[in-house]
C-alpha cells in the first residue's frame, strides 16, 4: 500500500491518443473511480499502472518509487481483467493460488488453503474450487477473477469493471465486501466502472476522463455537485443531468449558452408550466418526463405521485449549471 | 423428440456417413492389413497366387530378419540339434544361424535420429514460433517468408550441397548430422504450425501471468506451453513422420554407423532371394513406433482447441 502517482502521462496506439497528459495522484488508501465512456483511456490508464503497457511519455510512482520502467511483477500489483482472463487449464483452486505460488510471494502450501479457502467464501464460490475455470458461469468466471487478485496484499489493486456480469444482488453484496477490504488493508484501489452506484457509493475519489485527458478530479461529492463542465456533470446522476439553452430560463449569466439541471435543481410548484408526457413508477421514486416549450427533460418526484400524462407542473430552476458554448462551467 | 431435428442426423444420413467412413477405413487399412499378414507368412505363402487369405502363421520372417544364416549339412545337424523355436525354423531350411543381423542396430539409429530431430524441431519451433507471434520481430514478414521459403523446393533438390558440406564438415553417416539436417527440413513446419497455434492462445493469460508476479519465461512455460500442447503435439507428430520415414537423404548421406531403417530395409530382400516375409517384418515393426507416439499423444489431439475462459 502506498501513494500511486501518474504524471504526464502519454500513450498512443497507431495513429490514436489514448491518454495525453495525465496527471494524478491516488492517495495511500483512496479509493479512485475512472469514469468515462468507451475509448476515454480508462483501461490503459490501468495499464499504464500496472506495467503491462509503457508510457511514450510520462512516468508512474508508487510509493515515491518510480516503476515506469519495471515490470508488472516488481510492481507487486494485481488487477481483475475485463475479460476475467483465467487460465483454463487450470481448476478454480489453481487458478486463485497460482499468485501466491509465484516467486514473488512463494507461500507455502498451508497458507495457500488457509488464503485461497477464504477468498472463494467471500465471493461464494468455494462450491466451485475444483471445476475447470471453462466449466463455469461469466458471473461465476468474473469472481474468480476478483478472487486472484484479492488473495494477495498488492501495493494497489487495480479493477476493470470487476462487477460487470454479476446479478443485482450479489453485486451489491460483493460492493459492500471490496469497500471493506480497501478499508481494512488500506491498498488503494484504481477502479473502472460504467455503473453510477458502484461510482458514487466506493469511490472515495472520481477521475473523468475524456478522451485520454483526466477533465476533472475530486470526490464524487464534488464532480457532481461542482462539474467543471458539461461532460463532467453527465458522468454523475441517475437520471441524467437535463442540458437545455440557457435562454429557456430567465437569469443566465452573460456567456451562457446551455443551463444544465438536475432533477434536485427543478423546483416544482410555481415557475412556468411544463406539460407531463410520461410517468414511471420505480418505487422508491417516480420520474417525471416533461416536455417544456419543445424540449424534453427528466426529473424526479415523490413516490405516490398522483401525477398522470398530459398534467400540467410548474417548474423552475434552482441554482443551476450554466455552460458555455464548449461546455465549460461558467459561473 | 420426433420427425426432424436440425442437429440431428436422420437415421438414413448416419447410415451414409457410417458407411462412407468404413469404406475409407478399409481402403486405407487394407495394405497395412497386407504388409502385417505377409509378415507372418511363411516364403512359399508370400508369394502365392492367388494371394492366400487364410494360411498356417509363421514366424520365419521375423527370424530372417533379426538372423543372419549360413548354410549347414546334414551331419551338423545330427550333431548339434536345434535347442529353441527359432532355430528349428532355420534348420527346417537347412541352415543355421550365424549371428544377429544389422536390423536392431538400424532401427536403434532410426529412433535416435527421429526422435532427436523431433524434440529439437519441436523445441527450437515452439521457441522461435513464441517470438514471432508476440514480440516485434524486426522484418518479422520477410523472416517468416523465408522460413517458409526453405520449403519451396523438394529438400532433396539441394542433395549434392549437402552431401559436399556434410562431407566437408565430417557430418556424413553421423547421427549428430542426420538429426541437424531433419531439424533444418522440419523447422520451418515446426515453426508455421506452432506460430498459428501460439497465435490462438490469448495473450491476455501471460498478462494475468505477469500482473500475477511472473517473469515472462515462467508465464511462458506456466501458461502458453500448457495451452499449446495441442499444437506441439500435432507438430511433433508430424516432424517425427517425417524423419522417420525419410529415404533419400539417409540414402545418400548415411552407410555404414549412422544408417537408419528405411535404407537398410531394401536390402533384406538381396541377402537371401526375394524373402518377402523378412521385409514385411521389418515393415510392420517399423510402423510400430510412429503408431504408439501418435496414440500416446492422442489425448492432446483429440482435446482440440480448449474453449478458453476470456470473455470475447
Amino acid at each position: 500500500m502506498a501513494e500511486i502517482t501518474l504524471s504526464n502521462l502519454t500513450k498512443r496506439f497507431g495513429d490514436t491518443l489514448a491518454l495525453d497528459n495525465v496527471s494524478m495522484t491516488v492517495p495511500n488508501g483512496a479509493f479512485v473511480v475512472l469514469l468515462g465512456p468507451t475509448g476515454a483511456g480508462k483501461t490503459t490508464t490501468l495499464r499504464l499502472v500496472s506495467g503491462l503497457d509503457q508510457p511514450d511519455a510520462g512516468g508512474v510512482s508508487i510509493g515515491g518509487v518510480d516503476v515506469t520502467r519495471m515490470t508488472p511483477a516488481q510492481r507487486n500489483v494485481a488487477m481483475v481483467f475485463q475479460q476475467y482472463s483465467l487460465y483454463p487449464h487450470m481448476t478454480v483452486r489453481e487458478n486463485l493460488a497460482f499468485p501466491l505460488k509465484s516467486p514473488l510471494l512463494r507461500y507455502d502450501d498451508a497458507q495457500i488453503a488457509r488464503k485461497v479457502g477464504e477468498v472463494a467464501e467471500m465471493l461464494q464460490i468455494a462450491h466451485k474450487l475444483d471445476n475447470k475455470a471453462t466449466a463455469l458461469s461469466g458471473g461465476e468466471m468474473q469472481r474468480v477473477s476478483i478472487g486472484r487478485a484479492l488473495v494477495r496484499r498488492p501495493e494497489v489493486y487495480l479493477m476493470d469493471e470487476p462487477l460487470s456480469s454479476l446479478d443485482a444482488k450479489l453485486r451489491a453484496d460483493l460492493r459492500v465486501e471490496l469497500k471493506n477490504i480497501q478499508a481494512q488493508s488500506g491498498v488503494p484501489f484504481l477502479y473502472v466502472t460504467h455503473d453510477q452506484i458502484e461510482a458514487m457509493t466506493m469511490a472515495s475519489h472520481v477521475g473523468v476522463l475524456d478522451h485520454g485527458r483526466l477533465v476533472q478530479f475530486g470526490t464524487p461529492r464534488e464532480i457532481y455537485e461542482d462539474p467543471v463542465s458539461v461532460y463532467a456533470a453527465s458522468r454523475l446522476g441517475l437520471p441524467r443531468i437535463n442540458i437545455l439553452p440557457a435562454d429557456l430560463f430567465a437569469g443566465a449569466p452573460s456567456g451562457a449558452r446551455f443551463i444544465g439541471l438536475r432533477p434536485e435543481q427543478i423546483r416544482q410548484g410555481d415557475g412556468d408550466e411544463s406539460r407531463v408526457t410520461r410517468v414511471e413508477h420505480l418505487g422508491d421514486q417516480t420520474r417525471l418526463h416533461l416536455k417544456f416549450r419543445n424540449h424534453d427533460l427528466i426529473t424526479v418526484t415523490d413516490a405516490h405521485s398522483g401525477l398522470r400524462s398530459g398534467d400540467i407542473v410548474q417548474i423552475t430552476p434552482d441554482a443551476p449549471f450554466y455552460f458555455d458554448a464548449s461546455g465549460a462551467r461558467v459561473h | 423428440m420426433s420427425g426432424y431435428s436440425i442437429t440431428e442426423p436422420s437415421p438414413r444420413q448416419k447410415w451414409v456417413a457410417g458407411a462412407l467412413v468404413a469404406l475409407y477405413a478399409i481402403i486405407t487399412i487394407l495394405p497395412l492389413v497386407w504388409i502385417i499378414a505377409t509378415g507372418f507368412k511363411s516364403s512359399a505363402d508370400a508369394i502365392a497366387y492367388p494371394p492366400k487369405v487364410v494360411f498356417a502363421p509363421s514366424l520365419e520372417g521375423y527370424v530372417n530378419l533379426f538372423t543372419t544364416q549360413t548354410r549347414q549339412t546334414a551331419e551338423y545337424f545330427a550333431a548339434n540339434p536345434p535347442e529353441t523355436w527359432y532355430e528349428r525354423i532355420v534348420q527346417s531350411k537347412g541352415l543355421t544361424i550365424a549371428g544377429p543381423s544389422r536390423f536392431g542396430e538400424r532401427f536403434m539409429n532410426s529412433v535416435i535420429i527421429g526422435f532427436g530431430s523431433t524434440f529439437l524441431s519441436v523445441f527450437l519451433g515452439t521457441l522461435a514460433a513464441y517470438a514471432f507471434s508476440r514480440f516485434k520481430v524486426p522484418l518479422k514478414d520477410d523472416l517468416m517468408f523465408f522460413i517458409l521459403s526453405t520449403r519451396m523446393m523438394p529438400p532433396i533438390a539441394v542433395a549434392i550441397p549437402i552431401f559436399l558440406m556434410f562431407r566437408s564438415l565430417g557430418l556424413s553417416d553421423t547421427h549428430a548430422g542426420m538429426i541437424l539436417l531433419y531439424t533444418a527440413v522440419n523447422l520451418s513446419l515446426s515453426v508455421w504450425l506452432l506460430k498459428g497455434f501460439i497465435d490462438e492462445i490469448p495473450h491476455e493469460y501471460e498478462e494475468a501471468a505477469l500482473i500475477d508476479g511472473y517473469t515472462r519465461f515462467q508465464a511462458f512455460t506456466k501458461v502458453v506451453l500448457p495451452q499449446a500442447a495441442t499444437g506441439i503435439a500435432s507438430t511433433a507428430i508430424f516432424c517425427l513422420i517425417f524423419a522417420w520415414n525419410e529415404y533419400a537423404f539417409a540414402v545418400l548421406l548415411t552407410s555404414g554407423t549412422a544408417q537408419t531403417a528405411p535404407p537398410f530395409i531394401p536390402t533384406i530382400i538381396g541377402n537371401a532371394g526375394q524373402d518377402w516375409p523378412a521385409v514385411a517384418a521389418g515393415a510392420t515393426l517399423f510402423l510400430l513406433p510412429v503408431m504408439v507416439f501418435t496414440i500416446l499423444l492422442r489425448k492432446h489431439l483429440l482435446r482440440g482447441i480448449t474453449f478458453g475462459a476470456v470473455r470475447k
